[in-house]
């Protein structure tokens, strides 16, 4: 298959990793910010082929693990009440709220819950459900931004007043610069996400090479992509160099998708977040302008975030910020399985907990 | 009288409009004599060897789709059911729970279905029986099989038999129906050409037997849902072994690949309808795959694997950049990911 299999030769890939030991001195951390990084890795084996001493740590960038478990609470208030159809991303169903009940106990209780592939899908029922309430989900980075902003302005301008989006949107660079700022941290260099940056441009991790002299890489999701988007990191930690670099150029422009970028901002506006395991961070989140603001679910249909505790034990939190590895979790592989999930990292297949149960045999091995 | 164009609650009630229906629509596509006499449970002349008897329930939504339907799923699955314990399939139940309300074009559509699939196999539906409930409580159309066979004495075929050592063969490609199920229902246009490979495998079973020598083949069974990951862990955990394959090995069409790429999904774990996993000892593996790749649908036979010594019911994969990862069994359902 062409733009794959090229980008999966194992004899390019074995030189890459040669390369990689080559050139590493000393051991090093590298955190890899996207759940679809998370995934590749394990999924390719591509652990296996890393040198010694080079560390991958993953980060906050798997959309249904930072999302609260107030907002899940929410979701599951919305899916309890008559007339309402809840339009979601697949990842989210399996979500547990504070009291560990999910979208997918909702629909067996009788909630109307559709996955879709599109927010555009959401619409879509709406138009063909005329007399009840659709509310699609909106979870996600920068990445299905531009989508959810598409379809409001679709669902405005076809006036379509049964449709509305719970937005949670969520911006990648606030959480990095908000993870970088502790002088604690320990993290050598930034696997920065490949789709991410497609659409706000490699530009946008300028501020953490200025302000914490920190290495970026933007890298693609193959495992030549990945291996390559490394040994430029390793090589910018030999050369003592802090600068953004890219490994994706055929699909990430260091201004980023500009369309995307414009249509966003003429829908939706920064707001203060809050992120599962991280907290509020401020001007991390996005909200629908006012304009458009007869399609937020929240406000239009009056639905409150309630105040909700995260599960006692459970790492995510930690091991969103690059400080704890999911073996090292109490619950981990015995209470907290891919069939049991308890925190948000081990219910989406990009979570890393979901991603060291499933693809890492040492892991799973040490937790039973 | 004209007959009524949908299903009503009266076709189930046992009545004029059953018994009506059973002639005028069951008798009229699956006219087996032991079937056609309507008795309360057929009689079928056995042979020598063991009975082989297995059942299933379909619930396939949407109840069409390329490559087949409810219908002829419902008489494959439970074929290759039978087949994979070495059984020579002689006879099928049909039980059909009908919600109010269905179109009866639809039923008859399901019902020739079921007669091709039957005629084409060689294997009849011997007795049958039909529910109808309320609008509301089924979803269109359930359909329920039932299938006996005969295992002659010499075979012997069971997940416990497979050795370190074994070759695992797969008779295809891998995910083509859980793909087509799965883009069907969200209405993806996944280049067209995505079909089920839903197929009944008990010729191919024997012809793999009978071209064998007795004992070599150790364990077939038909990875459908948890695919063919699920399936490798079942087998390891039974015999005790560990489970190593190939990931370069595996056979897989492009449509299934672009479309797994797409949706983030694992063919690993999709689900096959007209595939089986051969595991067979070392020496007759070549033959094994010869022989299955001269039967129709068996021409993508691979070996994908091996049985080995490591920890009991680990599957391992030798990634197609040299790594290796390991493969868990299928969790809840497969759910596409966000981005």
């Amino acid at each position: 298959m062409k733009y794959v299999d090229e980008f999966r030769d194992q004899a390019l890939a074995r030189d890459l990793a040669a390369a990689l030991d080559r050139t590493m001195t000393r051991p090093r951390r590298i955190m890899e910010v996207c759940g679809t990084h998370t995934m590749a890795v394990f999924r390719t084996g591509l652990r296996s082929l890393l040198p010694e001493g080079l560390e991958l740590v993953s980060g906050p960038g798997c959309p249904v693990c930072v999302t609260s478990a107030a907002h899940v609470d929410a979701f599951l208030s919305l899916a309890g009440r008559p007339g309402v159809i809840l339009a979601t991303f697949g990842d989210l169903v399996r979500v547990p709220g504070s009291d560990g009940t999910s979208l997918a106990h909702a629909r067996s209780q009788g909630a109307r819950i559709e996955v879709v592939y599109s927010p555009m899908d959401g619409l879509a029922l709406a138009r063909s459900h005329p007399a009840q309430t659709v509310v699609f989900l909106g979870v996600g980075f920068e990445t299905t931004t531009p989508g959810v902003a598409a379809t409001v302005r679709l669902a405005q301008e076809e006036g379509l007043n049964n449709f509305f989006v719970f937005v949670t949107q969520k911006l990648m660079p606030p959480p990095l610069m908000a993870l970088f700022g502790d002088p604690a941290q320990t993290i050598d260099g930034l696997l920065c996400p490949g789709h991410v940056s497609a659409i706000i441009g490699s530009d946008a991790y300028r501020p953490l090479v200025d302000r914490y002299h920190l290495p970026c890489v933007v890298g693609g999701f193959e495992p030549v992509d990945i291996l390559q988007a490394l040994l430029l990191l390793v090589r910018q930690f030999e050369e003592g160099r802090a600068e953004v670099e890219n490994a994706y150029t055929r699909v990430v422009s260091r201004a980023g998708n500009c369309q995307a970028q414009a249509l966003v901002a003429e829908v939706f506006e920064p707001v203060d977040m809050e992120w599962r395991g991280l907290g509020v961070i401020p001007g991390s989140g996005l909200q629908l302008r006012t304009p458009y603001r007869a399609h937020d679910a929240q406000e239009a249909l009056a639905v409150e975030v309630p105040l909700a505790e995260e599960v006692r034990g459970c790492l995510c939190g930690r091991i969103l910020q690059g400080r704890a590895r999911p073996p090292a979790c109490p619950l981990f592989g015995l209470r907290c399985t891919p069939a049991t999930p308890i925190g948000p990292c081990m219910v989406s297949s990009e979570g890393t907990c979901a991603a060291y149960y499933n693809y890492s045999p040492s892991a799973l091995n040490r937790a039973i | 009288m004209s007959s009524p164009q949908t299903i009503l609650l009266d076709h189930g009630s046992g009545g004029l409009a059953s018994q009506q229906l059973i002639s005028s629509l069951f008798l009229k596509y699956l006219d087996h004599p032991v079937l056609a006499a309507l008795e309360d449970s057929a009689v079928i002349p056995n042979g020598p060897g063991r009975l082989a008897l297995t059942t299933d329930s379909y619930v396939v939504d949407p109840l069409f789709f390329p490559g087949g339907d409810i219908g002829s799923l419902a008489v494959h699955g439970t074929i290759n059911d039978l087949a994979m314990r070495g059984a020579r399939p002689l006879g099928l139940t049909l039980g059909l729970i009908l919600e109010e309300g269905l179109e009866m074009a639809v039923l008859e559509r399901v019902i020739a279905s079921v007669a091709r699939a039957t005629r084409e196999s060689g294997v009849p539906i011997l007795t049958g029986d039909t529910k109808v409930v309320p609008r509301g409580k089924a979803d269109k159309l359930f359909i329920n099989t039932s299938g006996v066979g005969l295992v002659a004495d010499e075979i012997e075929l069971s997940s416990r038999l497979a050795r370190p050592g074994d070759r695992i063969i797969l008779s295809g490609t891998m995910g083509d129906h859980g793909l087509t199920i799965m883009a069907c229902r969200a209405g993806l246009a996944l280049g067209g050409c995505l079909r089920s490979d839903s197929m009944a495998l008990h010729r191919m079973v024997a012809a793999l037997l009978a071209g064998l020598k007795t004992g070599s083949v150790h364990v077939l069974r038909d990875p459908t849902r948890g695919g063919v990951a699920t399936v490798l862990g079942e087998i390891g955990a039974a015999a005790g072994c560990s489970v190593e394959i190939d990931e370069s090995a595996l056979p897989l069409r492009p449509e299934v690949r672009g479309g797994c790429e797409l949706l983030g999904l694992d063919p690993l774990y999709l689900a096959n309808e007209g595939k089986l996993l051969a595991v067979v000892a070392p020496e007759v593996a070549d033959a094994a795959l010869e022989l299955l790749r001269a039967q129709e649908g068996g021409g993508e036979s691979a070996i994908i694997g091996t049985m080995g010594h490591g920890r009991a019911a680990q599957v391992t994969m030798r990634t197609m950049i040299g790594g290796t990862r390991i493969i868990t069994p299928l969790h809840g359902e497969p759910l596409p990911r966000i981005c």
